[in-house]
């Protein structure tokens, strides 16, 4: 895995520390040109109430990378993630300022229609939450409510999501059986290949293993490292070690402040600040 | 700290020391802890040997019904004429008002409580649920002779403004209002089933795009079906067993038609006028009563045996 993501990294390098050396910081933004941007984050801020929960935040996201948000509990990297499809609007006393474009489009708008960010952005959820219908019923849920009835098609894209998913050989058989019948890790798979099934552009994971084994944790990892190559993909984790593992950017959150923002290998081997050292040292959170 | 801890020892009587000296002293609570769990059980009992004593005489007047009427004519008589001289006992003309009208009532009450029951669950904000929820329970709390004399003075001049052909007594208006009283327990019952889906459900298909619709009627509703249908059949249970508002409304004319028009008698209301002084004991229209009373019994047992099964049966599971 490790050599698989070392020379795509040197490539994507980006600069945000201004501590970087020059020669270097010429030679990669040169190199970033090409790397486009998915979402654009431009001083956002959030309010629950009166509780600011995330402050001034500046964050783009590259397309077809893995990035990563980790920070301690509390420090409002969920409700980041939440902002970009929108679905922290489901608190009713949140309150945002600032601007989120998704592909030069202000989603933040109230006239931008919510469910058009959601159908081309996909979310999985901390807690696998299939419904509790059968497995088939589950993948062909998106497809259906976008108008898609067809029975043949709608038989091959629950194949195809589930073939993405890496779950198609353990459930083939039993397709009408319901989605509860199978393990946590089986069910989160499912929820994935769920939002493979409207092949969307982004996929937003809040904390996608927290729930699982070991051995399910390695095999939803194994996925996002697949799914990598279609889909830009932007994981909120507590482990740091899975995001060293699969991502290729990660954003350190802190008490609703970005602190670091950089290329993976760089947070994790030689952070710029002192807090992030800290953090993932394990000295506290 | 230690050293302090003995120094208290010796003042005072350890913890230890008081609770043994009270479990010592009070073998009185010991004695309680063994009669109140028969005293519960023997008020426990109460409800299950009335149902038994109540089935048992039933039976018992059934039978002796059925000595004297052949089980057929009852079941399948179209006639019913107790007080006259060649006495006819079909319950057919019972059954047929007591069906027509319960399915009156849930026409009216089916859908307009599951819509509630949605607006409450999905829509109403926290402050509109916690106003309306009462009110509606309120609703449920009216005396159903209330509710007869509304169908009687109210609602039946109103149908006639509209349509003259309408009998005084008819089976539409208390038809009408028994809906309207099943209304409160559909939308609470099917209200607490939706609002028991788990909000993860709700964000799973919200997140792919679902609009709030889609999410309620492809997602919550079947999810909360079993609770649904569950208070459905409730409901149907409650129109069978309704009487005051059909005595009052309905009048007493025992005919087999499907005209919602006219005028028809439901099991209930059956019992109701027999019961009302009519009937020497002992006599052929006497056990007719008991006879009645056993099919609505049975009718209104099938309905809850209905009701437990459909609610396991359409359970998803989450």
């Amino acid at each position: 895995m490790a050599t698989l993501t070392k020379p795509n990294i040197k490539v994507k390098r980006q600069v945000i520390s201004e501590e970087e050396a020059t020669s270097e910081v010429a030679a990669t933004t040169k190199q970033n040109v090409h790397k486009k941007t998915v979402y654009d984050t431009k001083d956002l801020n959030l309010w629950y109430g009166d509780t600011h929960a995330l402050k001034d935040i500046n964050l783009s996201i590259y397309e077809k990378e893995v990035t990563a948000i980790i920070g301690p509990s509390g420090c409002g990297k969920s409700t980041y993630l939440k902002t970009l499809n929108r679905m922290v609007e489901l608190v009713p006393s949140v309150k945002t300022s600032g601007v989120i474009t998704y592909k030069d489009k202000s989603i933040l708008d109230k006239s931008f229609k919510v469910e058009d960010l959601r159908t081309k952005v996909g979310m999985v959820f901390q807690k696998p939450n299939p419904f509790p219908k059968s497995i088939y019923e589950n993948i062909a849920y998106g497809p259906k409510i976008h108008g898609i009835r067809n029975k043949k098609i709608l038989d091959e894209i629950v194949e195809k999501s589930l073939r993405g998913a890496s779950i198609w050989d353990e459930v083939k058989d039993r397709l009408k059986e319901n989605a509860y019948g199978l393990s946590g890790g089986q069910q989160q798979r499912i929820c994935i290949a769920r939002c493979l099934a409207i092949e969307p552009d982004v996929i937003l994971m809040d904390e996608p293993t927290s729930a699982l084994d070991p051995k399910s944790t390695l095999r939803v990892e194994e996925l996002i490292q697949e799914l990598k190559k279609d889909y830009s993909i932007v994981i909120v984790t507590h482990n740091m070690q899975q995001a060293a593992r699969i991502s290729d950017r990660t954003a350190f959150f802190l008490n609703g402040e970005v602190v670091e923002y950089d290329e993976t290998d760089k947070i994790f081997t030689n952070p710029s600040d002192n807090r992030t050292e800290d953090y993932i040292s394990g000295r506290f959170g | 700290m230690a050293l302090d801890n003995k120094i208290d020892n010796q003042d005072k009587p350890s913890i230890q020391d008081m609770i043994a000296k009270k479990k010592n002293g009070k073998n009185l609570t010991s004695i309680t802890e063994k009669v109140i769990p028969v005293l519960l059980f023997l008020i426990a009992a109460v409800s299950i040997f009335t149902t038994i004593g109540i089935v048992y005489t039933l039976l018992i007047e059934t039978i002796e019904f059925f000595k004297r009427v052949p089980v057929m004519d009852f079941f399948t008589g179209t006639a019913l004429k107790p007080l006259s001289q060649n006495p006819e006992f079909g319950v057919l003309p019972l059954i047929n008002g007591t069906i027509i009208s319960s399915i009156i009532a849930m026409l009216v009450a089916g859908p307009i409580g599951i819509m509630t029951a949605v607006f409450l669950s999905e829509y109403a904000s926290e402050r509109v649920r916690r106003t309306l929820k009462p009110m509606l329970e309120i609703l449920a709390g009216i005396p159903t002779i209330v509710y007869g004399f509304f169908a009687f003075t109210f609602v039946t001049p109103l149908i006639r403004e509209v349509f003259p052909s309408v009998e005084a007594t008819n089976i539409l208006s208390p038809g009408l209002v028994m809906g309207v009283m099943i209304i409160p327990m559909i939308a609470s019952l099917s209200e607490d089933a939706m609002t028991s889906v788990p909000n993860a459900m709700r964000e799973g298909a919200l997140a792919l795009g679902a609009t709030k619709l889609e999410v309620t009627f492809r997602v919550v509703i079947p999810a909360a079906l079993s609770g649904i249908i569950a208070s459905f059949v409730l409901g149907i249970s409650r129109a069978i067993g309704e009487t005051m508002i059909v005595t009052i409304a309905s009048g007493s004319s025992k005919n087999f038609t499907f005209d919602i028009t006219q005028s028809m008698q439901t099991m209930t209301a059956y019992i109701v006028e027999v019961s009302g002084g009519e009937a020497p004991a002992g006599s052929t229209i006497y056990f007719s009563l008991y006879a009645v009373a056993m099919t609505l019994f049975v009718f209104t047992l099938l309905m809850n045996l209905l009701a437990r099964y459909v609610s396991r049966k359409f359970r998803e599971e989450y």
